[in-house]
Protein backbone atom coordinates (compact mmCIF):
# COMPACT_ATOMS: atom_id res chain seq x y z
CA UNK A 1 0.00 0.00 0.00
CA UNK A 2 1.47 3.83 -0.26
CA UNK A 3 1.17 5.69 2.04
CA UNK A 4 -1.73 7.37 1.49
CA UNK A 5 -4.01 4.84 2.52
CA UNK A 6 -7.59 4.93 1.18
CA UNK A 7 -10.03 5.08 4.35
CA UNK A 8 -13.85 4.84 3.56
CA UNK A 9 -16.84 6.07 6.11
CA UNK A 10 -20.08 4.44 6.16
CA UNK A 11 -22.41 6.93 4.68
CA UNK A 12 -25.85 5.52 5.92
CA UNK A 13 -26.18 8.02 8.37
CA UNK A 14 -25.08 10.27 10.83
CA UNK A 15 -21.84 12.80 10.76
CA UNK A 16 -19.97 11.57 8.15
CA UNK A 17 -18.71 14.72 7.04
CA UNK A 18 -16.89 15.42 10.05
CA UNK A 19 -14.79 12.44 9.50
CA UNK A 20 -14.30 12.70 6.45
CA UNK A 21 -12.60 16.07 7.18
CA UNK A 22 -10.63 14.59 10.29
CA UNK A 23 -9.20 11.80 8.34
CA UNK A 24 -8.40 14.33 5.24
CA UNK A 25 -6.63 16.16 8.20
CA UNK A 26 -4.56 12.56 9.44
CA UNK A 27 -3.39 12.38 6.20
CA UNK A 28 -6.27 9.76 4.58
CA UNK A 29 -7.28 9.70 1.21
CA UNK A 30 -11.61 9.72 1.93
CA UNK A 31 -14.96 8.13 0.24
CA UNK A 32 -18.40 7.74 1.33
CA UNK A 33 -19.31 4.05 1.43
CA UNK A 34 -22.45 3.07 0.64
CA UNK A 35 -22.58 -0.19 -0.99
CA UNK A 36 -20.57 -2.98 -1.76
CA UNK A 37 -18.75 -1.80 -4.62
CA UNK A 38 -17.72 1.07 -2.84
CA UNK A 39 -16.43 -0.60 0.45
CA UNK A 40 -14.25 -3.24 -1.89
CA UNK A 41 -12.14 0.17 -3.04
CA UNK A 42 -10.97 1.09 0.77
CA UNK A 43 -8.51 0.45 2.69
CA UNK A 44 -10.14 0.89 6.18
CA UNK A 45 -13.40 1.73 6.93
CA UNK A 46 -14.82 4.27 9.39
CA UNK A 47 -18.23 3.96 11.41
CA UNK A 48 -19.52 7.02 12.01
CA UNK A 49 -21.75 8.19 14.67
CA UNK A 50 -25.97 8.67 14.54
CA UNK A 51 -28.32 6.44 15.56
CA UNK A 52 -27.20 2.96 15.64
CA UNK A 53 -30.88 1.02 15.23
CA UNK A 54 -31.25 2.97 11.54
CA UNK A 55 -27.46 2.43 10.40
CA UNK A 56 -28.17 -1.51 11.38
CA UNK A 57 -31.26 -1.62 8.92
CA UNK A 58 -30.31 0.37 6.50
CA UNK A 59 -26.96 -1.95 6.32
CA UNK A 60 -29.27 -5.24 6.21
CA UNK A 61 -31.41 -3.28 3.48
CA UNK A 62 -29.13 -1.92 1.62
CA UNK A 63 -27.16 -5.83 1.49
CA UNK A 64 -24.36 -4.67 3.30
CA UNK A 65 -23.87 -6.46 6.61
CA UNK A 66 -22.77 -9.48 5.10
CA UNK A 67 -19.72 -7.51 3.33
CA UNK A 68 -19.18 -5.84 6.36
CA UNK A 69 -19.01 -8.72 7.99
CA UNK A 70 -16.33 -10.41 5.80
CA UNK A 71 -14.40 -7.07 5.87
CA UNK A 72 -13.90 -7.73 9.78
CA UNK A 73 -13.37 -11.36 9.07
CA UNK A 74 -10.50 -10.33 6.09
CA UNK A 75 -8.82 -7.68 8.53
CA UNK A 76 -9.65 -4.77 7.17
CA UNK A 77 -9.37 -2.11 9.62
CA UNK A 78 -12.09 -0.02 11.46
CA UNK A 79 -12.66 2.72 13.91
CA UNK A 80 -16.28 3.20 15.12
CA UNK A 81 -17.52 6.19 17.47
CA UNK A 82 -20.31 6.16 19.57
CA UNK A 83 -22.85 4.20 17.38
CA UNK A 84 -19.98 3.10 15.27
CA UNK A 85 -18.58 1.79 18.52
CA UNK A 86 -22.53 -0.41 18.72
CA UNK A 87 -21.87 -1.90 15.44
CA UNK A 88 -18.38 -2.83 15.94
CA UNK A 89 -19.69 -4.85 19.31
CA UNK A 90 -19.98 -8.76 19.20
CA UNK A 91 -22.89 -8.02 22.00
CA UNK A 92 -25.71 -5.24 22.66
CA UNK A 93 -27.37 -4.57 25.77
CA UNK A 94 -30.82 -2.43 25.80
CA UNK A 95 -30.81 -2.48 21.84
CA UNK A 96 -33.26 -3.43 19.84
CA UNK A 97 -34.55 -7.66 20.00
CA UNK A 98 -33.87 -7.40 16.27
CA UNK A 99 -30.66 -5.00 16.20
CA UNK A 100 -27.93 -6.91 14.46
CA UNK A 101 -24.25 -5.53 14.54
CA UNK A 102 -21.27 -6.29 12.24
CA UNK A 103 -19.35 -7.58 15.14
CA UNK A 104 -15.59 -7.82 15.55
CA UNK A 105 -14.48 -6.98 18.77
CA UNK A 106 -14.90 -8.79 21.74
CA UNK A 107 -17.04 -6.77 24.18
CA UNK A 108 -20.76 -6.00 25.52
CA UNK A 109 -21.59 -2.57 25.26
CA UNK A 110 -24.79 -1.00 26.54
CA UNK A 111 -26.47 1.47 24.62
CA UNK A 112 -27.48 4.76 25.66
CA UNK A 113 -25.69 3.68 28.55
CA UNK A 114 -24.90 7.46 29.90
CA UNK A 115 -28.94 8.61 29.91
CA UNK A 116 -30.52 10.39 27.37
CA UNK A 117 -30.07 13.98 25.59
CA UNK A 118 -30.10 16.05 28.93
CA UNK A 119 -27.18 14.03 30.41
CA UNK A 120 -25.18 14.18 27.64
CA UNK A 121 -21.60 15.62 28.69
CA UNK A 122 -17.85 16.19 27.98
CA UNK A 123 -15.17 15.45 30.15
CA UNK A 124 -11.67 15.23 29.51
CA UNK A 125 -10.41 11.41 28.92
CA UNK A 126 -6.32 10.61 28.68
CA UNK A 127 -5.95 8.28 25.82
CA UNK A 128 -2.20 7.06 26.76
CA UNK A 129 -2.02 5.54 22.86
CA UNK A 130 -2.05 8.89 21.26
CA UNK A 131 -0.33 11.14 23.47
CA UNK A 132 -0.31 12.47 27.34
CA UNK A 133 -2.39 15.52 26.62
CA UNK A 134 -6.23 14.65 27.58
CA UNK A 135 -8.64 14.66 24.91
CA UNK A 136 -11.92 16.11 24.62
CA UNK A 137 -14.74 13.55 25.56
CA UNK A 138 -17.99 14.50 24.09
CA UNK A 139 -20.27 11.99 24.65
CA UNK A 140 -23.77 12.51 23.09
CA UNK A 141 -26.47 9.20 23.92
CA UNK A 142 -23.28 7.67 24.33
CA UNK A 143 -22.98 3.70 25.13
CA UNK A 144 -20.28 2.73 27.47
CA UNK A 145 -18.57 -1.26 26.94
CA UNK A 146 -19.64 -3.21 29.87
CA UNK A 147 -17.83 -6.77 28.86
CA UNK A 148 -14.29 -7.05 27.71
CA UNK A 149 -13.22 -10.30 26.47
CA UNK A 150 -9.41 -11.96 26.46
CA UNK A 151 -7.71 -10.13 23.73
CA UNK A 152 -8.99 -6.47 23.83
CA UNK A 153 -7.15 -3.69 24.82
CA UNK A 154 -8.79 -0.83 27.02
CA UNK A 155 -7.39 2.34 25.56
CA UNK A 156 -9.68 4.47 28.21
CA UNK A 157 -11.79 5.24 31.09
CA UNK A 158 -13.74 7.86 32.25
CA UNK A 159 -11.46 9.03 35.29
CA UNK A 160 -13.42 11.20 37.63
CA UNK A 161 -17.25 11.34 39.41
CA UNK A 162 -19.56 8.36 40.16
CA UNK A 163 -18.79 6.84 36.27
CA UNK A 164 -15.15 6.57 36.90
CA UNK A 165 -13.76 3.66 35.58
CA UNK A 166 -16.22 2.86 32.98
CA UNK A 167 -14.54 1.73 29.68
CA UNK A 168 -15.00 4.30 26.63
CA UNK A 169 -12.52 3.54 23.92
CA UNK A 170 -11.00 -0.14 23.37
CA UNK A 171 -8.98 -1.75 20.46
CA UNK A 172 -8.96 -5.71 19.09
CA UNK A 173 -5.78 -5.90 16.47
CA UNK A 174 -7.20 -3.61 13.67
CA UNK A 175 -10.43 -2.49 15.03
CA UNK A 176 -10.88 0.75 17.14
CA UNK A 177 -14.04 1.89 18.78
CA UNK A 178 -14.43 5.13 21.17
CA UNK A 179 -18.25 5.86 22.92
CA UNK A 180 -17.05 9.54 22.46
CA UNK A 181 -16.83 11.97 19.13
CA UNK A 182 -13.71 12.86 18.31
CA UNK A 183 -14.77 13.85 14.62
CA UNK A 184 -16.51 17.25 16.45
CA UNK A 185 -13.72 18.47 18.30
CA UNK A 186 -11.51 19.72 15.91
CA UNK A 187 -8.68 16.96 17.76
CA UNK A 188 -7.09 14.82 15.09
CA UNK A 189 -5.11 12.84 17.12
CA UNK A 190 -7.66 9.49 17.54
CA UNK A 191 -8.10 9.92 13.63
CA UNK A 192 -4.62 10.29 13.25
CA UNK A 193 -3.71 6.72 15.69
CA UNK A 194 -6.44 5.39 13.25
CA UNK A 195 -4.68 6.42 9.91
CA UNK A 196 -0.87 5.34 11.26
CA UNK A 197 -2.64 2.02 12.34
CA UNK A 198 -4.00 1.58 8.96
CA UNK A 199 -0.31 2.32 7.72
CA UNK A 200 1.63 -0.16 9.99
CA UNK A 201 -0.90 -3.08 9.20
CA UNK A 202 -0.60 -2.72 5.07
CA UNK B 1 -25.22 13.51 36.40
CA UNK B 2 -24.08 14.98 39.19
CA UNK B 3 -20.29 15.04 39.07
CA UNK B 4 -18.56 18.32 38.79
CA UNK B 5 -15.94 17.61 36.17
CA UNK B 6 -18.63 16.31 33.48
CA UNK B 7 -20.28 19.08 31.95
CA UNK B 8 -23.91 18.88 29.95
CA UNK B 9 -25.64 21.01 28.24
CA UNK B 10 -22.81 22.31 26.27
CA UNK B 11 -22.64 23.80 22.68
CA UNK B 12 -21.33 20.80 21.28
CA UNK B 13 -23.47 18.43 22.95
CA UNK B 14 -26.15 20.29 21.69
CA UNK B 15 -25.22 20.81 18.01
CA UNK B 16 -23.59 17.36 17.68
CA UNK B 17 -26.72 15.44 18.76
CA UNK B 18 -28.05 17.22 15.88
CA UNK B 19 -24.90 16.01 14.02
CA UNK B 20 -25.53 12.51 14.66
CA UNK B 21 -29.14 12.59 13.29
CA UNK B 22 -27.49 13.76 9.51
CA UNK B 23 -28.76 11.61 6.64
CA UNK B 24 -31.88 10.62 8.27
CA UNK B 25 -35.76 10.79 8.93
CA UNK B 26 -37.37 12.59 11.75
CA UNK B 27 -41.23 11.73 11.35
CA UNK B 28 -44.38 13.25 13.37
CA UNK B 29 -45.87 10.53 15.89
CA UNK B 30 -48.95 11.13 17.85
CA UNK B 31 -49.78 7.68 19.86
CA UNK B 32 -47.34 4.84 20.79
CA UNK B 33 -48.35 2.52 17.39
CA UNK B 34 -46.92 5.18 15.64
CA UNK B 35 -44.21 5.93 17.33
CA UNK B 36 -43.10 1.72 16.83
CA UNK B 37 -43.82 2.00 13.07
CA UNK B 38 -41.73 5.05 12.36
CA UNK B 39 -38.61 3.53 14.88
CA UNK B 40 -39.60 0.03 12.56
CA UNK B 41 -39.32 2.02 9.15
CA UNK B 42 -35.84 3.48 10.36
CA UNK B 43 -36.64 6.86 11.28
CA UNK B 44 -33.46 8.04 13.51
CA UNK B 45 -35.85 9.94 16.01
CA UNK B 46 -39.53 11.19 16.50
CA UNK B 47 -41.62 14.22 17.17
CA UNK B 48 -44.17 13.05 19.50
CA UNK B 49 -47.33 15.13 19.44
CA UNK B 50 -51.09 15.22 19.57
CA UNK B 51 -52.24 16.22 16.43
CA UNK B 52 -50.13 16.29 13.13
CA UNK B 53 -50.32 19.63 11.18
CA UNK B 54 -52.40 18.38 8.84
CA UNK B 55 -55.40 17.98 11.23
CA UNK B 56 -54.39 20.93 13.45
CA UNK B 57 -54.94 22.65 10.11
CA UNK B 58 -58.45 21.24 9.63
CA UNK B 59 -59.61 21.56 13.47
CA UNK B 60 -58.44 25.08 13.87
CA UNK B 61 -58.29 26.45 16.91
CA UNK B 62 -55.19 27.04 19.66
CA UNK B 63 -52.47 24.19 19.21
CA UNK B 64 -50.53 23.56 22.53
CA UNK B 65 -47.75 21.92 23.50
CA UNK B 66 -48.96 17.76 24.01
CA UNK B 67 -49.86 15.84 26.96
CA UNK B 68 -46.88 14.97 28.89
CA UNK B 69 -48.55 11.15 29.44
CA UNK B 70 -48.19 11.29 25.95
CA UNK B 71 -44.99 12.13 25.17
CA UNK B 72 -44.15 9.68 28.57
CA UNK B 73 -45.48 6.49 26.42
CA UNK B 74 -43.79 7.29 23.46
CA UNK B 75 -40.27 7.92 25.05
CA UNK B 76 -40.91 4.33 27.37
CA UNK B 77 -41.53 2.42 23.42
CA UNK B 78 -39.13 3.56 21.33
CA UNK B 79 -35.20 3.32 21.70
CA UNK B 80 -34.37 6.70 18.99
CA UNK B 81 -34.47 9.46 20.08
CA UNK B 82 -37.87 11.64 21.19
CA UNK B 83 -38.78 15.18 20.40
CA UNK B 84 -41.05 17.49 21.33
CA UNK B 85 -42.80 20.80 20.21
CA UNK B 86 -43.28 23.67 22.25
CA UNK B 87 -45.19 26.89 21.18
CA UNK B 88 -42.95 29.64 19.49
CA UNK B 89 -41.94 31.99 22.92
CA UNK B 90 -43.55 29.62 25.53
CA UNK B 91 -40.62 29.09 27.87
CA UNK B 92 -42.53 26.92 30.46
CA UNK B 93 -43.52 24.53 28.29
CA UNK B 94 -39.92 24.38 26.59
CA UNK B 95 -39.57 23.54 30.75
CA UNK B 96 -42.08 21.10 31.23
CA UNK B 97 -40.85 19.46 27.98
CA UNK B 98 -37.03 19.72 29.43
CA UNK B 99 -38.24 18.33 32.98
CA UNK B 100 -39.83 14.89 31.13
CA UNK B 101 -36.39 14.35 29.38
CA UNK B 102 -36.94 14.66 25.69
CA UNK B 103 -33.94 14.78 23.49
CA UNK B 104 -34.91 17.82 21.52
CA UNK B 105 -37.12 20.81 21.70
CA UNK B 106 -38.99 22.39 18.24
CA UNK B 107 -40.04 25.71 19.39
CA UNK B 108 -42.55 25.57 16.17
CA UNK B 109 -44.51 27.57 14.37
CA UNK B 110 -46.41 24.63 13.93
CA UNK B 111 -48.26 25.26 17.29
CA UNK B 112 -50.03 28.53 18.00
CA UNK B 113 -47.82 31.25 19.19
CA UNK B 114 -47.39 32.29 22.83
CA UNK B 115 -45.38 35.55 22.23
CA UNK B 116 -45.35 37.56 19.30
CA UNK B 117 -42.58 39.58 20.34
CA UNK B 118 -40.02 36.80 21.91
CA UNK B 119 -38.88 33.71 20.66
CA UNK B 120 -37.55 31.40 24.02
CA UNK B 121 -34.18 31.81 25.37
CA UNK B 122 -32.64 28.56 24.49
CA UNK B 123 -29.06 29.41 26.11
CA UNK B 124 -31.22 28.78 29.60
CA UNK B 125 -31.94 25.36 29.00
CA UNK B 126 -29.82 22.02 28.74
CA UNK B 127 -31.99 19.98 25.92
CA UNK B 128 -31.04 21.49 22.60
CA UNK B 129 -33.81 22.65 20.52
CA UNK B 130 -34.47 22.62 16.46
CA UNK B 131 -36.19 26.19 15.21
CA UNK B 132 -37.92 26.74 11.69
CA UNK B 133 -36.45 29.65 9.24
CA UNK B 134 -37.61 31.21 6.13
CA UNK B 135 -34.26 32.76 5.03
CA UNK B 136 -30.67 33.02 6.25
CA UNK B 137 -31.22 36.19 8.48
CA UNK B 138 -34.29 34.28 10.58
CA UNK B 139 -31.82 31.10 11.35
CA UNK B 140 -29.17 33.39 12.50
CA UNK B 141 -31.54 35.51 14.92
CA UNK B 142 -32.97 32.00 16.11
CA UNK B 143 -29.06 30.44 16.76
CA UNK B 144 -28.07 33.41 18.28
CA UNK B 145 -30.93 32.63 21.06
CA UNK B 146 -29.19 29.22 20.91
CA UNK B 147 -30.63 26.88 18.84
CA UNK B 148 -28.87 23.83 18.08
CA UNK B 149 -30.63 23.35 14.55
CA UNK B 150 -32.45 24.83 11.94
CA UNK B 151 -34.82 23.49 9.68
CA UNK B 152 -36.21 24.75 7.17
CA UNK B 153 -39.58 25.94 7.49
CA UNK B 154 -41.74 24.88 4.27
CA UNK B 155 -45.70 25.13 4.96
CA UNK B 156 -46.61 22.30 7.55
CA UNK B 157 -49.48 19.79 7.20
CA UNK B 158 -49.90 20.61 2.97
CA UNK B 159 -47.97 17.92 1.46
CA UNK B 160 -47.11 20.70 -0.95
CA UNK B 161 -42.91 21.03 -1.02
CA UNK B 162 -42.81 24.34 -2.74
CA UNK B 163 -42.18 26.19 -0.19
CA UNK B 164 -39.53 23.91 1.76
CA UNK B 165 -37.73 24.20 -1.36
CA UNK B 166 -37.99 28.18 -1.85
CA UNK B 167 -36.28 28.09 2.23
CA UNK B 168 -34.01 25.86 1.53
CA UNK B 169 -33.22 27.64 -1.79
CA UNK B 170 -33.08 30.95 -0.12
CA UNK B 171 -30.48 30.26 2.69
CA UNK B 172 -28.19 28.46 0.45
CA UNK B 173 -28.29 31.39 -2.08
CA UNK B 174 -27.90 33.93 1.34
CA UNK B 175 -25.17 31.80 2.36
CA UNK B 176 -23.17 31.89 -0.86
CA UNK B 177 -23.95 35.39 -1.42
CA UNK B 178 -22.60 36.30 2.29
CA UNK B 179 -19.30 34.02 1.60
CA UNK B 180 -18.66 36.21 -1.50
CA UNK B 181 -18.59 39.77 0.33
CA UNK B 182 -16.11 41.80 1.23
CA UNK B 183 -15.32 42.12 4.95
CA UNK B 184 -16.79 45.16 4.93
CA UNK B 185 -19.66 44.47 3.27
CA UNK B 186 -20.74 42.35 6.16
CA UNK B 187 -21.72 45.20 8.28
CA UNK B 188 -24.28 46.05 6.21
CA UNK B 189 -25.62 42.60 5.29
CA UNK B 190 -26.23 41.85 9.11
CA UNK B 191 -28.27 44.66 9.32
CA UNK B 192 -29.73 43.90 6.65
CA UNK B 193 -30.09 40.51 8.11
CA UNK B 194 -31.23 41.64 11.50
CA UNK B 195 -28.72 39.49 12.41
CA UNK B 196 -25.92 40.02 14.54
CA UNK B 197 -22.67 40.75 13.13
CA UNK B 198 -19.99 38.79 14.68
CA UNK B 199 -22.63 35.30 13.90
CA UNK B 200 -22.73 36.74 10.12
CA UNK B 201 -19.10 37.40 10.15
CA UNK B 202 -18.36 33.26 11.48
CA UNK B 203 -20.79 32.34 8.68
CA UNK B 204 -20.04 34.63 5.90
CA UNK B 205 -15.98 33.29 6.47
CA UNK B 206 -17.26 29.15 7.02
CA UNK B 207 -19.34 29.58 4.19
CA UNK B 208 -22.20 27.34 5.93
CA UNK B 209 -23.91 27.34 9.36
CA UNK B 210 -22.60 26.73 12.60
CA UNK B 211 -25.17 24.53 13.36
CA UNK B 212 -27.23 21.09 10.82
CA UNK B 213 -29.86 22.41 7.82
CA UNK B 214 -32.62 19.46 7.73
CA UNK B 215 -35.73 20.42 5.66
CA UNK B 216 -39.40 20.31 6.98
CA UNK B 217 -42.57 21.29 5.61
CA UNK B 218 -44.42 19.53 2.75
CA UNK B 219 -42.57 16.59 2.26
CA UNK B 220 -44.70 13.96 1.32
CA UNK B 221 -42.60 11.40 -1.36
CA UNK B 222 -39.28 9.71 -1.63
CA UNK B 223 -38.60 12.44 -4.69
CA UNK B 224 -39.52 15.08 -2.01
CA UNK B 225 -37.10 13.67 0.40
CA UNK B 226 -34.08 13.32 -2.72
CA UNK B 227 -35.17 16.99 -4.08
CA UNK B 228 -34.53 18.38 -0.53
CA UNK B 229 -31.50 16.65 -0.07
CA UNK B 230 -29.68 17.31 -3.29
CA UNK B 231 -30.84 21.21 -2.24
CA UNK B 232 -28.24 20.79 0.26
CA UNK B 233 -31.02 19.57 3.23
CA UNK B 234 -28.45 17.46 5.91
CA UNK B 235 -32.09 15.65 6.88
CA UNK B 236 -35.89 15.32 6.67
CA UNK B 237 -38.19 15.73 9.17
CA UNK B 238 -41.76 14.67 7.55
CA UNK B 239 -44.99 15.41 9.67
CA UNK B 240 -48.23 14.55 8.10
CA UNK B 241 -47.09 13.07 4.90
CA UNK B 242 -46.26 9.48 6.88
CA UNK B 243 -49.41 8.69 8.83
CA UNK B 244 -51.76 11.01 6.13
CA UNK B 245 -51.24 8.39 3.40
CA UNK B 246 -52.31 5.02 2.69
CA UNK B 247 -49.41 2.82 3.60
CA UNK B 248 -47.19 4.64 6.27
CA UNK B 249 -44.97 1.71 7.37
CA UNK B 250 -44.34 1.09 3.33
CA UNK B 251 -43.75 5.14 3.06
CA UNK B 252 -41.85 5.87 6.02
CA UNK B 253 -39.43 2.96 5.07
CA UNK B 254 -39.20 4.46 1.30
CA UNK B 255 -38.42 7.96 2.54
CA UNK B 256 -35.96 6.77 4.59
CA UNK B 257 -34.10 4.62 1.86
CA UNK B 258 -34.90 7.56 -0.37
CA UNK B 259 -32.93 10.62 1.96
CA UNK B 260 -29.86 8.10 2.36
CA UNK B 261 -29.51 7.56 -1.72
CA UNK B 262 -30.77 10.77 -2.61
CA UNK B 263 -28.44 11.02 -5.06
CA UNK B 264 -29.03 7.74 -7.00
CA UNK B 265 -32.56 7.67 -8.94
CA UNK B 266 -32.36 4.02 -9.40
CA UNK B 267 -32.82 3.96 -5.95
CA UNK B 268 -35.23 6.49 -5.43
CA UNK B 269 -37.21 5.04 -7.84
CA UNK B 270 -37.49 1.72 -6.59
CA UNK B 271 -38.65 2.79 -3.58
CA UNK B 272 -41.29 4.58 -4.86
CA UNK B 273 -43.26 1.80 -6.43
CA UNK B 274 -46.83 0.96 -4.66
CA UNK B 275 -46.61 3.05 -2.03
CA UNK B 276 -50.37 3.99 -2.55
CA UNK B 277 -52.29 7.08 -1.59
CA UNK B 278 -50.33 9.74 -0.49
CA UNK B 279 -51.53 12.54 1.58
CA UNK B 280 -54.13 14.66 -0.47
CA UNK B 281 -52.51 17.49 0.19
CA UNK B 282 -53.49 21.23 0.01
CA UNK B 283 -51.58 23.71 -2.47
CA UNK B 284 -49.64 26.43 -0.86
CA UNK B 285 -51.21 29.11 -2.94
CA UNK B 286 -54.81 28.26 -2.25
CA UNK B 287 -54.09 29.42 1.53
CA UNK B 288 -54.95 32.94 2.46
CA UNK B 289 -51.41 34.12 3.79
CA UNK B 290 -52.60 35.18 7.57
CA UNK B 291 -53.69 31.30 8.05
CA UNK B 292 -49.74 30.28 6.52
CA UNK B 293 -47.92 28.87 9.70
CA UNK B 294 -44.52 30.17 7.95
CA UNK B 295 -45.61 33.47 8.58
CA UNK B 296 -45.48 32.59 12.60
CA UNK B 297 -41.68 33.02 13.95
CA UNK B 298 -39.85 36.68 13.55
Amino acid sequence: MTSTPRVGVLSLQGDVREHLVALEASGARTSMVRTREDLAEVDALVIPGGESTTMSKLALLFDLMLPLREAVAAGMPMYGSCAGLIMLANRIEDGRPDQETIGGIDITVRRNAFGRQVDSFEIPITIEAIGPQPFDGVFIRAPWVEQVGPGVQVLARIEQGPRAGTIVAVQHEGLLATSFHPEITGDHRVHQFFVESVRQRA
Amino acid sequence: MTDSSATTGTSRVKRGMADMLKGGVIMDVVNVEQAKIAEDAGAVAVMALERVPADIRAEGGVSRMSDPDMIDAIMAEVSIPVMAKARIGHFAEAQILQSLGVDYIDESEVLTPADYANHIDKWQFTIPFVCGATNLGEALRRINEGAAMIRSKGEAGTGDVSNAVTHMRTIRAELRRLSSMAPDELYVAAKEMQAPYDLVAEVAKAGQLPVVLFTAGGIATPADAAMMMQLGADGVFVGSGIFKSGDPARRANAIVQATVHFDNPDVVAKVSRGLGEAMVGINVADIPVHHRLEERGW
